[in-house]
């Protein structure tokens, strides 16, 4: 029924205002505060304070380091869902389950766990602290389940008789992933690596102990931001802040209509 | 071939970027045994963080658990105007960088901030105190009990609330009775998430908090002033801590799925 | 009463009025507003504009939980973490009553469903026909003014429907509820109920007794809904007042027959007119037999009650020819 009412289930008006009042003062008064203090000097000065040459380094950093984490994610992600859903061994449950740990574990612990084996006291030979290898492997970190835990369920459903009238069809191996498969994993992919980049876009507790605070270096824009506010300078905070706020939501946007372009198949 | 090559490119990655490291952690922190583990955990300053971390956890997630609950029934329960744009909003803090989130509360709640100004003027502080650390912390773990919900509710349909309602049960009981039941599952998995979220948030809170030692200082941030501190036998014991608390959601995470997929 | 959804109107300006302790079918092509109807006397929609009265009362601003209805769902709706006796036992249990009564009047529901000993079961574990009958008794349970089925046998296969429709009749009569039901099946509404009500685009195109809506269709809609009919020009003839024979009449035309199907009792035959018509034949076996037609054999036919309805509907008198 297109656009039914349904009146059985309580108090609409109660429910969505509640949600709404919730929601506007935990997330939406807060993020137009920031928008309003980037905005106080008008939209030239704004332009002034976020462009300058220190956040313009750090943008593009944090660009180039998402770039970097969306490549091996595709990558290792793609292939951790391939292991975990058509491959057997012994273990494969606890591996399943340990590909959830970094949604679980404190970020800054992430980062002093890099640091403890990858560090200067590390003694395996490297040393990434204060590097950008360094961050991007924090990075790497944080992002490892996005990819896996959406190109899994659409590898759980795929239905194999495809890939078998494909093979009964003369297609080989490589050709059978290529035709078939991945167009199917394509969607979820996407997504999982939208989610990556947003992540590494605004990481911030991994970073922290290994970037060091070394602008034009290591100073990606959560960190940038952070400086920003301790050397109190809000505005300049504020302003990078509204850059990243815009890149997030564009980033869900993308999310969601990736998402209804997976499902075109089943409507 | 190809498979035992896909599986030592996957498993040799999860090993170089997860298991090694977290495990090395776990190994300095006992390498001399308990006794310096339990001397590092047991020193005021560290007892201090983590009560205020469990005390900040106790808050935020039940708040964020109801809001959860009513917001996945307003998303897809009642048609209502404005309900797409909280459908859009309530992800952001998945993809919003937690220094944001800070710094929109340090404006928000400081000096000058638009609320800040006001309580301040009638002595309610905020900002640098438990409040704002609440507050922090609901932002960046709100979207896991929507999230979690709002697909189980759609899957269950109306029907079998509707049937309550024509045999006399209130939109309560109807909830109590009928669609709780149904989505309880979820709501345990959405309760797990926050909860890890919670204990484990470091950017946002470490903004507004000031962080001061015995005070404003959570486990997180305990965990980063050792560090910087030189203190590494503290900081690898507060990790190991924060990590044992992570394995015990991931294992959570796992029965929880596993009730789940036996009702 | 009317309703609409968006754009497309569900009930356009609808009337019915229902007489206590009858059975009623709501007939009509999926979309014509049929389950609307149903959904907005449950109290489960709310109508635009108009009135619902439910024994006397007033009850248009009732919640659905305070009219006194029993309603069985589509696909029943069960509660899927609740055993069969508590399913039943729900609209009990929640109005807290004493505990035996409860279990006494679940038992006895139990029997009269014919799912004695299955109250420890989950809806799971239950075929479609025992579903939809822990449905049923979880409707009756508080004892409803109105009964409402909302296609009650639409998932269920044809030997198990057949024998719920006649397991259905029995129950009413016993009980005397006042039952409204719907279907798209106009064989399970001509077979149950003691009114038809025809809808379609979200209006009802007559109301009737099953007999009289077969023999005496308010318009064309209804003519072509409630049985099969050929159309002849401006007019709609049923296939069995259709004549069949071997000699010329001055009122009968030339057809050729193109097919024979024998089912039973029944035989249908296919005819094309020498003016290019096509036309629907049944006849019954022992006609069929006496006539002794082949295919391919030229026979005359003519048209013993041919019905036609002016533009607005309505049916100018039945001629017969």
């Amino acid at each position: 029924m297109p656009g039914a009412r349904r009146r059985a289930l309580g108090t609409p008006a109660l429910s969505g205002g509640l949600a709404l009042g919730y929601l506007s003062l935990i997330v939406l008064i807060p993020l137009a505060a920031v928008v309003a203090k980037a905005a106080d000097g008008g939209w030239h000065h704004f332009w002034q304070v976020a462009w300058n040459r220190e956040a313009r380094a750090a943008l593009e950093l944090t660009f180039e380091l998402a770039g970097g984490v969306v490549a091996v994610n595709a990558v290792t992600g793609t292939a951790l869902a391939w292991t975990l859903v058509r491959d057997d061994f012994p273990g494969k449950s606890i591996v399943n389950a340990i590909v959830d740990l970094p949604f679980a574990l404190p970020t800054i612990v992430a980062g002093l766990t890099l640091l403890a084996l990858y560090g200067p006291t590390g003694g395996v030979g490297v040393d990434v602290a204060y590097t950008r290898w360094g961050v991007l492997m924090a990075l790497l970190f944080v992002t490892l389940p996005f990819v896996v835990r959406t190109v899994q369920p659409v590898l759980i459903e795929l239905d194999r008789d495809m890939e078998e009238a494909a093979a009964s069809l003369g297609a080989g191996r490589f050709t059978i992933f290529r035709r078939i498969v991945f167009p199917h994993l394509l969607p979820a992919l996407l997504s999982g690596v939208a989610l990556a980049f947003a992540r590494a876009i605004g990481e911030f507790g991994a970073v922290i102990l290994i970037a060091g605070n070394l602008p034009f270096k290591t100073e990606v824009a959560s960190l940038y931001v952070f400086e920003h506010i301790n050397s109190d300078d809000p505005t300049g905070a504020s302003a990078l802040a509204v850059l990243m706020l815009v890149i997030s939501f564009t980033l869900l946007l993308t999310i969601g209509g990736l998402r209804r372009w997976a499902t075109r198949h089943d409507r | 071939m190809t498979r035992y090559g896909v599986r030592t490119l996957s498993l040799g990655y999860l090993a170089v970027i997860l298991v090694a490291p977290v495990g090395l952690i776990f190994w300095r922190a006992f390498e001399q045994g308990l006794h310096p583990f339990w001397a590092a955990i047991s020193n005021p300053i560290a007892v201090h963080a983590l009560k205020l971390t469990l005390e900040i956890t106790v808050i935020a997630v039940p708040l964020n658990t109801a809001f959860g609950i009513l917001c996945a029934i307003a998303i897809v329960r009642h048609r209502i105007p404005g309900m797409g744009l909280v459908n859009a909003l309530v992800d952001l803090p998945l993809a919003l960088s937690p220094v944001v989130v800070g710094l929109a509360l340090y404006l928000l709640y400081g000096r000058d901030g638009w609320f800040g100004h006001w309580l301040l003027a009638h002595g309610v502080q905020v900002l640098f105190a438990l409040p704002a650390m609440v507050l922090a912390t609901m932002f960046v773990s709100l979207p896991f009990v929507v999230r979690e919900v709002v697909p189980v509710l759609r899957e269950i349909g109306t029907q079998q609330e509707e049937a309550a309602a024509t045999l006399g049960a209130s939109a309560l009981t109807t909830f109590r009775r009928i669609t709780f039941p149904a989505i309880r599952w979820a709501v345990a998995y959405g309760v797990v998430l926050t909860t890890a979220r919670s204990l484990g948030e470091f950017g946002a809170v470490s903004i507004v908090s000031g962080g001061i030692e015995g005070r404003t200082q959570t486990l997180t941030q305990y965990v980063q002033a050792s560090y910087e501190n030189f203190d590494q036998t503290g900081a690898y014991a507060a990790s190991v801590l924060l990590a044992a608390l992570a394995v015990t959601t991931l294992l959570l995470m796992t029965v929880v799925k596993r009730g789940d997929r036996s009702s | 009463m009317s309703k609409r959804f968006g754009d497309f109107v569900a009930l356009d300006d609808v009337s019915l009025s229902v007489e206590s302790g009858s059975l009623t079918a709501l007939l009509g092509p999926s979309g014509g507003g049929k389950s609307t109807l149903l959904r907005v006397i449950a109290g489960l929609e709310v109508p635009d504009t108009g009135e619902v009265w439910i024994s006397g009362q007033e009850a248009t601003a009732l919640k659905p939980q305070k009219r006194d209805v029993g309603f069985v769902f589509q696909h029943y709706a069960p509660f899927t973490h609740m055993t069969v006796f508590d399913n039943i036992a729900f609209g009990l249990t929640i109005r807290r009553r004493p505990k035996d009564e409860v279990r006494a009047r679940v038992e006895e529901l139990l029997e009269l469903v014919q799912l004695k000993g299955l109250g420890g079961r989950y809806p799971a574990q239950l075929s479609g026909g025992q579903r939809q009958r822990m449905a049923l008794a979880r409707a009756l349970a508080s004892q409803p003014e109105v009964l409402l089925l909302d296609e009650p046998f639409g998932a269920l296969d044809a030997r198990v429907r057949k024998e719920l429709r006649e397991w259905l009749l029995r129950l009413h009569d016993e009980m005397h509820v006042t039952t409204i039901f719907v279907t798209h099946d106009q064989e399970e509404a001509l077979e149950l109920a003691d009114t038809v009500v025809v809808m379609n685009a979200g209006r009802i195109e007559q109301v009737a007794p099953p007999r009289e809506l077969y023999d005496e269709p308010a318009n064309a809609f209804v003519m072509s809904f409630v049985g099969p009919v050929n159309r002849v020009g401006n007019a709609w003839v049923r296939p069995h007042d259709i004549e069949i024979g071997h000699e010329p009449r001055e009122d009968a035309h030339e057809a050729q027959v193109e097919r024979i199907v024998r089912l039973g009792f029944e035989v249908r035959v296919d005819l094309v007119r020498d003016d290019g018509l096509r036309l629907h034949v049944q006849l019954t076996r022992h006609e069929a037999d006496l006539l002794e037609i082949a295919v391919g054999d030229i026979v005359w036919v003519r048209m013993r009650v041919e019905r036609t309805f002016s533009a607005g509907g309505e049916p100018t008198h039945p001629v017969p020819v």
